[in-house]
């Protein structure tokens, strides 16, 4: 017998409760494909901007989406696109690293 | 070359850098406590970095800005956690941007004398993607603008 611990039973619900809805299985597939706005789901569904980030949270309640910042907008992802992001982030951060080391090399090398 | 080594661990969104460097340990340590010498190397080539506040003890505050290409303008202040002169340091980032409170990134500095002079290790860690968008602000377009010379960056 399996014994499911009520902890995660309680989220495998939040899981099955947030894709049994065709709007929020239609929403996901996009966070999945391309970090939508919320605005541009809106815009998508013909229901109200409210509605839209309803489904967003129960979505993110699940684990299965995130929100970000980006300027005035909220972009819904999935953790696939976080990583992808931190990944194209941390490149641009190595390179800002290896420019400061070799001006830092250059500032110790004038003696001062 | 200075860089013996990058590591970065996008799950941990950390980035750890190992650079030596001909010089004393205490010329190194001094280069970071002295916000003159301190600014002409933080800020990336195309955005040159002013401190306008350098108070290196714990509790202490840093507060600077990046001057871009086109006139932008980017702030940020650190919060000195540690300093153990010429040892190590840690700073929170971010701090100016608090109202979030999981903005913050944390670097830590540590200094070694090595045979032939001393040995930086840096350890970047974000709280999340959102703090990596505010610390990096700009950055790719500037990069972007300096593509040219990033193949030959990278090559060092």
């Amino acid at each position: 017998m399996v014994v499911v611990p009520e902890e995660s039973e309680e989220s495998l619900n939040r899981l099955f409760r947030a894709l049994a809805d065709g709007t929020r299985r239609d929403i996901l597939a996009r966070a999945i494909a391309e970090a939508p706005s919320v605005s541009e789901l809106a815009a998508r569904y013909e229901m109200s901007f409210a509605a839209v980030q309803k489904h967003v949270a129960v979505l993110e309640r699940a684990g299965l989406v995130r929100k970000r910042a980006h300027g005035r907008e909220q972009l819904v992802s999935t953790d696939h696109e976080r990583l992808r992001r931190a990944g194209e982030l941390l490149d641009a951060y190595e390179v800002l690293w290896r420019q400061r080391v070799a001006q830092l090399d250059d500032v110790l090398r004038e003696g001062n | 070359m200075p860089i013996t080594s990058v590591t970065k661990d996008p799950e941990k969104l950390s980035l750890t850098v190992v650079a030596e460097f001909p010089v004393p340990r205490k010329r190194l340590w001094e280069a970071w406590a002295d916000p003159r010498q301190l600014e002409r190397f933080w800020g990336p080539p195309f955005a040159p970095a002013t401190f306008t506040r350098h108070d290196f003890r714990v509790g202490g505050r840093a507060e600077y800005f990046l001057s871009g290409p086109n006139g932008e303008k980017w702030a940020d202040s650190w919060k000195f956690t540690a300093v153990n002169p010429i040892d190590s340091f840690e700073v929170r980032d971010g701090e100016a941007n608090a109202a979030d409170e999981n903005l913050p990134s944390s670097m830590t500095f540590t200094f070694e004398t090595t045979p032939t002079g001393s040995r930086l290790t840096h350890v970047t860690r974000f709280s999340g993607v959102e703090a990596m968008e505010k610390t990096i602000p700009g950055m790719e377009e500037g990069f972007r603008a300096a593509m040219p010379q990033l193949d030959a960056l990278l090559e060092l």
